[in-house]
């Protein structure tokens, strides 16, 4: 199964992939009209600073995953088969508790939606839309096993 | 995201940034810590929006897209994107120059009876630029041909600015040569928005050329124009006393602040407080008095000619009104931050704009015209005078900070300072330079820009400067900055300069650190090295003086502009945080390296200020060489 991973010598902090995300995440899939539905798509990964290294972060699909312990609703679970951690939004009842014990600060509340937000890798697409949009190739949708042998 | 870096250095205003974040208020740190991390695309100046088939970038890393749409490279559009920053610095300026020649004209109709020609020495020597005959003529007349000519400058087509005449002979044939001599003001910006709209100068050389050309339009033209006209409008800065930070508020008195950049507002205003009628009206309400400070540019004019105090610099434009003592607050035009409005709002400060260019989404407009000017500037203050009664004197926090300052200095009055009363000459100065008691000197100039701690980029770097005998003239936010930490005051000389300075320093009982104005006065330092030239000794042309220019914390496009004219005029010149270039580096060597063979002047980089220091009085060493002078006296 294919991950995300994020080259910080590359990352820009342009900010493409946010709004990537938001809009690949949207009813309407447009970044024109994205802006105009009743509940604003947001993105499902944020790319931050520290000290002069840009990096985004995004759910990263722990294999000792405290979101999962955490739940309550029982919405999150893990996956053993695609090793990813799944939210099922009809059992969430946005109790913020995954959003509290995440180490990664990855996923995050929609207030307007009342439930939280985290990458899904975009289940329903062969490559995630931060990757397709990534101006410098920052970045990269590989196998676990094969990001050891690349450069 | 960090909160542990320094803000500001200066002790009023982390009061202040504290106080902001007691109560809540969002101000420019914050809003700079939120935007992180900032576009790199951006920052290294490879993002076109020029058109309709982008926006493009270029990617850096040698990956993706390596041309635009329409197949411009990075050092396309890295050029183009400076040669905008130019054009729009330089039109600021321009603009200004042209509102005090359209002031100067009405004057001399008769039709803006609250200003008059108040240098009628100083119309007398424009007029000559401008081969206007003055013999047995009125001011009126003259001043109305000077101005009906210096308008003319902005529409003209063909021939050459007045003042480029100014220049030394050999820098002039230099700039004929290369074909950079600016033809007219409004000709040399509207061509750099035609060169860069899609599909026309590809060629990076190419753009940056005309990019010295329009910036030389504003710095032997648009500053120069405004600069020199309102000396012959307003009277001629000298010497004068002042007090300069946050504790310049007073807490019994009615506070106005006037903030932006053109005098033809501030001086009516310093000018309408005077008036007995609004000063009792001030004292039954409850106040002492009315109290008139200034910030940024607008305070530098009313300061070098009226010895107003002055609040603060740019980054303390949101700082000022958090006192908490602010009545008013009016604005023209430039540096205005939009914030202010939010702000305001938060106390009793009422915010007013006065430029029909510059207005705020709900704050309200009080138009300024030269032809009503102290009509208007009393109403406006008369508001203020009201609203002294809507101040919460429990919220009220001024910084006891305050700093005493001498500014004041032109390239008129510096040679009669150093010459002695009836003998203006700029031969001691040479003669200090020849001698190596003063190594060279330096202009350090230009903005605050969160992205440097507060004040520290200017004074650290000035400080540095001095203690190695460097003369330092300073405009602007730098010059609010330095007098801030006390180095404009004569006495500062014993403290931070080197021996050499400080021997002249006490021999004429001038500070080490000389204001000469606002950022338009930029164009002092043009003529003070001009003339230093022509008195002989140091070289031929601009390139040959011993000098270099630095903007350690700039944020405006202004600057940029500034910092080229330099460049062009021969003048080496540091920046702190880079000008948006490094997405080319054909664009980047030809700033910091190849202009120098060309026009004799070439940028540089440096974000630590003592580092730039030293890559200035390496310059200044090296041109002292050149020129087979002594060795500096006191090393």
């Amino acid at each position: 199964m294919k991950k995300l991973y994020y080259d910080v010598n590359k990352c820009l902090g342009c900010k493409t992939c946010e709004i990537a995300c938001a809009v690949a995440h949207s009813q309407s899939k447009d970044l024109f009209s994205v802006l105009r539905e009743e509940v604003l798509s947001l993105p499902r990964k944020k790319v931050y600073r520290s000290g002069d290294k840009n990096f985004p972060v995004s759910c990263r699909h722990c294999q000792e995953h405290p979101c999962v312990d955490a739940c309550m609703g029982g919405a999150l679970s893990y996956d053993k088969k695609s090793e990813m951690v799944l939210h099922d939004e009809t059992r969430c009842v946005g109790c913020w508790m995954c959003v509290m014990v995440c180490p990664y600060g990855a996923i995050r509340p929609n207030l307007k939606a009342k439930i939280p937000i985290r990458c899904d890798k975009c289940k329903d697409e062969d490559e995630p839309a931060c990757v397709k949009a990534c101006p410098t190739g920052a970045i990269i949708w590989q196998e676990e096993a094969l990001i050891e042998t690349k450069k | 995201m960090s909160n542990t870096r320094v803000k500001s250095v200066d002790t009023a205003s982390q009061k202040m940034i504290e106080r902001a974040k007691i109560d809540n208020i969002q101000i420019v740190w914050d809003r700079y810590d939120i935007m992180q991390p900032q576009c790199g695309f951006g920052q290294l100046g490879i993002c076109c929006r020029n058109c309709n088939m982008g926006p493009c970038r270029i990617d850096p890393f040698g990956e993706g897209a390596q041309k635009g749409v329409c197949g411009a490279s990075a050092d396309t559009i890295v050029a183009r994107n400076l040669l905008r920053m130019i054009a729009a610095g330089a039109a600021a300026h321009s603009d200004h120059g042209r509102d005090i020649a359209e002031a100067l004209l009405l004057a001399s109709e008769g039709k803006a009876r609250d200003y008059r020609v108040s240098n009628p020495v100083k119309l007398r020597k424009i007029a000559s630029y401008y081969g206007i005959k003055t013999e047995g003529r009125q001011d009126s007349e003259i001043a109305h041909e000077v101005a009906l000519k210096a308008l003319s400058e902005f529409g003209q087509q063909e021939d050459e600015l007045r003042f480029i005449s100014r220049a030394p002979k050999k820098t002039q044939e230099s700039w004929r040569k290369l074909g950079i001599v600016p033809r007219g003001v409004d000709r040399e910006i509207v061509e750099c928005l035609h060169r860069t709209n899609m599909g026309v100068d590809n060629e990076y050389k190419n753009i940056i050329m005309h990019g010295l050309r329009t910036a030389l339009s504003d710095g032997w033209g648009g500053s120069m124009i405004a600069t020199e006209l309102s000396d012959v409008l307003l009277g001629s800065p000298t010497p004068i006393r002042s007090k300069v930070n946050l504790g310049v508020l007073k807490e019994d008195y009615v506070n106005v602040v006037v903030h932006g950049h053109e005098p033809t507002l501030s001086e009516m205003v310093v000018q309408a407080s005077h008036d007995s009628e609004l000063i009792k009206l001030a004292k039954d309400k409850g106040a002492k008095g009315i109290n008139i400070v200034g910030m940024c540019c607008t305070a530098n004019e009313i300061l070098m000619r009226h010895g107003i105090h002055v609040a603060g610099n740019f980054l303390q434009q949101e700082l000022a009104i958090l006192t908490g003592a602010v009545e008013l607050m009016m604005v023209d035009v430039q540096c205005i931050m939009p914030a202010l409005a939010d702000v305001s709002n938060c106390f009793h400060t009422e915010l007013i704009t006065t430029s029909p260019k510059a207005k705020f989404p709900g704050v309200t407009h009080i138009e300024f015209h030269p032809e009503k000017a102290l009509e208007i500037s009393k109403t406006i203050l008369k508001r203020a005078v009201d609203n002294f009664k809507n101040r919460n004197k429990a919220r009220v926090v001024i910084p006891q900070e305050t700093m005493d300052l001498i500014a004041g200095f032109t390239a008129e009055d510096i040679p009669y300072i150093i010459g002695g009363q009836y003998r203006s000459t700029w031969r001691p100065v040479n003669d200090g330079i020849i001698s190596g008691r003063l190594r060279g000197i330096a202009g350090v100039v230009g903005c605050n820009n969160p992205n440097v701690p507060h004040d520290f980029g200017h004074t650290a770097m000035v400080k540095e400067l001095v203690k190695n005998d460097v003369l330092v003239v300073v405009t602007g936010c730098a010059a609010i900055a330095n007098a801030k930490m006390g180095l404009l005051k004569p006495e500062s000389a014993f403290e931070f300069a080197g021996k050499g300075l400080q021997e002249i320093c006490e021999a004429v009982g001038i500070p080490p650190v000389l204001h000469v104005g606002s950022c338009v006065d930029n164009s002092r330092i043009l003529i003070a090295c001009s003339e230093i030239i022509e008195q002989s000794g140091l070289g031929e042309r601009l390139s040959d003086l011993p000098v270099a220019g630095a903007a350690p914390e700039w944020m405006s496009e202004k600057a940029v502009s500034i910092g080229f004219y330099f460049v062009a005029s021969g003048v080496f010149t540091v920046f702190g945080t880079p000008q948006p270039v490094f997405g080319s580096q054909k664009v980047t060597d030809f700033i910091t390296k190849e202009l120098e063979d060309i026009v004799g002047g070439k940028f540089a980089f440096e974000v630590d200020p003592i580092k730039a220091a030293h890559l200035m009085i390496e310059h200044i060493d090296k041109k002292r060489k050149a020129l087979k002078l002594n060795p500096v006296m006191y090393q």
